[in-house]
């Protein structure tokens, strides 16, 4: 039996970017607020300190800061009719396990998604017909513009660096023109750039495209945030991605928000804690706390009047289906939707090789880059082209840290005398230019409980069941034949296009935009909360991340997830408080 | 989690806990963690990096280490750019590897059942890296012994290892015990590793992978050099633990 400990007014399952920013939202609004995490305690000048963050094989190649497998991971399968095998270590993704969460080792690259993308399947429809049977793309059931001062804050919360493109409607040089109208422009200027994304800037320009410089939450300058939190300039290190910051220049929980909501008398943390499930009463109509399982392998009984999954957007629908909230999805009837509409990115690269140009690549920044948006979400016209939705492209310069980046060009042999020349000869001297592709849903992408393969306490793994469709190929192809237009503009000696072809695998890296599975929406068949994140059936269950985007869009998730989170604390306090219920009747 | 991590939790079992930060159930092993009030902090908890120590070998036998020197001088050789992979010591950095929780695979999912999968499915063996090195070692030998009237894989001639090298890569090569391929594509990523990767594991000696490529290290502030476009910068290459130049001869 589960020790039943004293109740709390909200209980954060987890402790990474969306539980940092419910925690000191509720905090303010005077809540009693307890986050479980069941990784450790870790901070930049312990965990990612100068004198060692910078070691390549420890933090990328041994994953000391991410998921452990051998505790919990995924099933994977391509298509509901094979059987889904475990990913026995970690690959195509790497979710986070600690204090940050993946805030702690993300890139920064922190983007808007477009006005377009909040209506895909309205806005589509209207623009080129019905979209095919098998694409659930869905509505979100909330605006852009409901969401822009939720971006603000945290664009300001982290310090952005970047340019606007869009002030209140005005079109502003130098900025992305393609992006929704912004109240102000961001905190920081774009970080200095580096010599690569430079000349795909020219090259962009001169074949009629808009470049801009992408947002980054790196710092341009020292900056002091709203809640008086500091942070020192990026120093280009090149180790960021991957990898805490040992600057306190990446914005993440420990270097925005932590310093302010670790000193507050009205909020606790308890680490090495992992919760197992929510309970909820007889009515099941509230949640009641949740059960959690300590280091010790204690169990114990957390009461709380609200519950907020913080876990990523993995474990939030797993712990969902564990917990037995909300219908599973069922592909062949389409009814249910706790685990529908599981969707990724798709990417792929252009390497760009020159003789003469010394670029440098290791001066670098996770977020440090130029891009264009010309060919993202709806900013072309799609007649003809076989597909819906789209992606930025960009010559980001985030490292060169060599176990990872050792480009060479096509043909070269990947071992040998002629590997090893070529190496040496194109290590300084090319850049990459990559595409950052939307996935749009699909009836056969979901997750539901594998029936065979267990965790560490013995419950089922979550499966996966995903693949690319044809949607996604054609419009990555698209994407990648631009990005080869200006690859071939940058007067490079030679231009390799690498092309995403064939089924999606869970084997290379690729990127932790994992989205879908407690997705958002106006109608509680089709989705698993409302737009305030609040579930269709437990009124004080709130899931947060980007499990609740209904299909992904063609940018880096974390600006959207964390916008959403803020208008999700914002109906709490202003709202839920006042009135504990329904935010949104069914 | 990592062995510098488990050092740090037996440093909390002390009972050496911060400020208001107090043990959840500090019966036995504190490991889970109440805290409030504060930011932890205290002294000498650097997580730091677990350094590879000097000596013998202690997973590879005399044997296993001739064949990995051999097979590393054929897929990074020594030329007239500088020294290869066995030059650089990546035989030691593969040892340390082997012995340590890489080798055991003690972060990976090892619960069967066990099936074949596809190929997007990933690593599907139920062998650790240790076992699948120990077993491709013998079996490469076994092969090489068959085609080469009882020679091992060290003794062949450079253009006979490349072959056989080639087959693994492709999979040509039957080695009955092991999955060629997959042996092959983890060795090719660990000899990577032990190539580029901080001298402070074992391998990268002298920092010959980084000099290769032009890679200054263990570096921090590159703020200085971010405007010069086109310049070679020639930054003598840093290791976490230093450069050699840096240390009394
Ligand atoms: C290498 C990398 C690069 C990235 N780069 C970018 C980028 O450039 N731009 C961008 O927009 N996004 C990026 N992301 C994604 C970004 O990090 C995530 O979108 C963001 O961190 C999600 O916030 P979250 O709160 O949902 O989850 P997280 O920040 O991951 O936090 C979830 C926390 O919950 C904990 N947890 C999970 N299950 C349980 C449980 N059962 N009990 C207790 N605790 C639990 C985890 O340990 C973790 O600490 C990147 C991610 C990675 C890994
Ligand atoms: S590149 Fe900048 S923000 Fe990223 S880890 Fe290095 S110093 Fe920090």
């Amino acid at each position: 039996m589960a020790k039943k400990l004293p109740a709390k007014d909200v209980v954060l399952v987890g402790f990474g970017w969306t539980a940092a920013i419910l925690g000191q939202e509720l905090t303010d609004a005077g809540l009693d607020v307890l986050a479980i995490e069941r990784g450790a305690w870790r901070d930049t000048s312990t965990d990612f300190a100068v004198t060692f963050a910078q070691d390549e094989l420890r933090y990328m190649w041994r994953r000391a800061l991410f998921e452990e497998p051998a505790r919990e991971t995924v099933t994977f399968r391509n298509a509901p009719n094979q059987e889904a095998l475990p990913m026995r270590h970690l690959g195509s993704f790497l979710p986070a396990t600690g204090v940050g969460g993946a805030g702690v080792h993300w890139n920064g690259q922190t983007w808007r998604f477009l006005p377009t993308d909040f209506v895909a399947r309205s806005h589509n429809e209207q623009r080129y017909g019905p979209l095919p049977a098998d694409m659930t793309v869905q509505d979100w059931g909330i605006t852009y513009d409901e969401l822009e001062p939720h971006y603000d804050r945290f664009e300001y919360l982290c310090g952005i660096s970047g340019k606007a493109g869009n002030l209140k409607g005005q079109l502003q040089p130098g900025g992305n023109p393609f992006e929704g109208p912004r109240s102000r422009d961001y905190p920081n200027p774009p970080l200095d750039m580096v010599y690569g994304p430079t000349l795909f800037e020219a090259a962009a320009k001169a074949t009629g495209h808009k470049p801009f410089p992408c947002p980054a939450a790196n710092m341009s300058r020292a900056y002091t945030n709203p809640l008086g939190v500091e942070m020192g300039p990026c120093t280009y290190c090149g180790f960021c991605e991957k990898f805490g910051c040992g600057n306190n220049s990446k914005a993440s929980p420990q270097t925005t928000v932590l310093p302010v909501l670790m000193r507050k008398d009205n909020f606790e943390l308890r680490t090495e804690c992992e919760v197992l499930r929510v309970n909820f009463d007889a009515a099941a109509k509230r949640a009641t706390g949740v059960i959690y399982i300590d280091a010790q392998g204690e169990e114990f009984e957390q009461p709380a009047e609200m519950v907020i999954m913080c876990a990523y957007a993995l474990h939030n629908p797993r712990l969902l289906l564990l917990s037995g909230i909300g219908m599973p999805y069922d592909p062949k009837t389409g009814q249910g939707a706790v685990g529908k509409n599981y969707a990724y990115q798709i990417t792929s690269g252009v390497d760009v090789f020159f003789d003469d140009k010394i670029l440098n690549p290791f001066v670098g920044a996770g977020a440090l880059g130029v891009g264009i948006d010309d060919y993202n979400g709806d900013n072309f016209d799609h007649s003809g082209l076989g597909f819906i939705g789209g992606g930025y492209l960009a010559c980001w310069d985030t490292n060169a840290r060599p176990i990872e980046h050792h480009p060479t060009p096509e043909g070269t042999p990947k071992w040998g005398g002629a590997w090893k020349k070529a190496v040496a000869k194109n290590y300084l001297t090319t850049a990459s230019i990559s595409t950052h592709g939307a996935v749009m849903s699909h009836r056969n992408n979901y997750l539901d409980l594998d029936p065979t393969y267990r965790d560490i306490y013995g419950r089922p793994l979550m499966r996966m069941t995903f693949d690319f469709t044809d949607n996604e190929h054609k419009m990555s192809d698209y994407l990648t034949d631009r990005a080869t237009d200006i690859a071939k503009a940058m007067n490079a000696r030679e231009v390799h296009a690498k092309k995403r072809t064939g089924h999606y695998s869970i084997v290379p890296y690729q990127t932790t935009h994992n989205t879908g599975g407690a997705i958002m929406g106006a109608d509680p068949k089709t989705s698993v909360v409302n737009k305030y994140l609040q579930s269709w059936d437990l009124h004080n269950l709130f899931v947060l991340g980007a499990c609740a985007f209904p299909q992904n869009a063609g940018y880096n998730p974390t600006g959207t997830v964390a916008a959403l989170a803020y208008h999700t604390a914002a109906a709490i306090k202003t709202q839920y408080l006042k009135n504990p219920g329904f935010l949104v009747q069914a | 989690m990592s062995a510098p991590n488990f050092n740090r939790r037996e440093m909390l079992t002390a009972g050496v806990l911060v400020g208001s930060a107090a043990a959840l159930d500090a019966t036995d092993r504190a490991q889970a963690r109440s805290i409030s009030g504060d930011v932890p902090w205290q002294e000498g908890q650097a997580n730091k990096p677990d350094i590879a120590k000097p000596g013998t070998y202690l997973f590879l036998t005399a044997a296993e280490a001739a064949c990995l020197d051999a097979a590393l001088s054929r897929l990074i050789p020594k030329d007239e750019l500088g020294p290869g992979a066995k030059e650089a010591g990546v035989t030691f950095f593969l040892d340390r590897q082997l012995a340590g929780p890489y080798g055991e695979a003690s972060h990976w999912y090892m619960q069967g059942p066990w099936k074949k999968g596809e190929p997007t499915q990933g690593y599907q063996s139920r062998m650790t890296p240790a076992e699948l090195y120990r077993a491709a070692i013998k079996a490469i030998d076994a092969h090489s012994g068959d085609k080469y009237s009882g020679k091992t894989f060290s003794q062949l001639t450079a253009a006979q290892q490349d072959e056989i090298l080639k087959g693994l890569e492709k999979g040509d090569i039957d080695l009955k015990t092991v999955d060629a391929k997959s042996f092959f594509t983890m060795f090719l990523q660990n000899t990577m590793e032990g190539f580029f990767s901080d001298p402070l594991y074992g391998g990268n000696r002298d920092m010959v992978g980084w000099k290769l490529i032009g890679f200054p290290g263990a570096r921090y502030d590159y703020r200085p050099y971010v405007k010069k476009h086109g310049q070679k910068l020639a930054l003598e290459p840093v290791g976490i633990t230093g450069r050699p130049a840096w240390k009394p001869a």
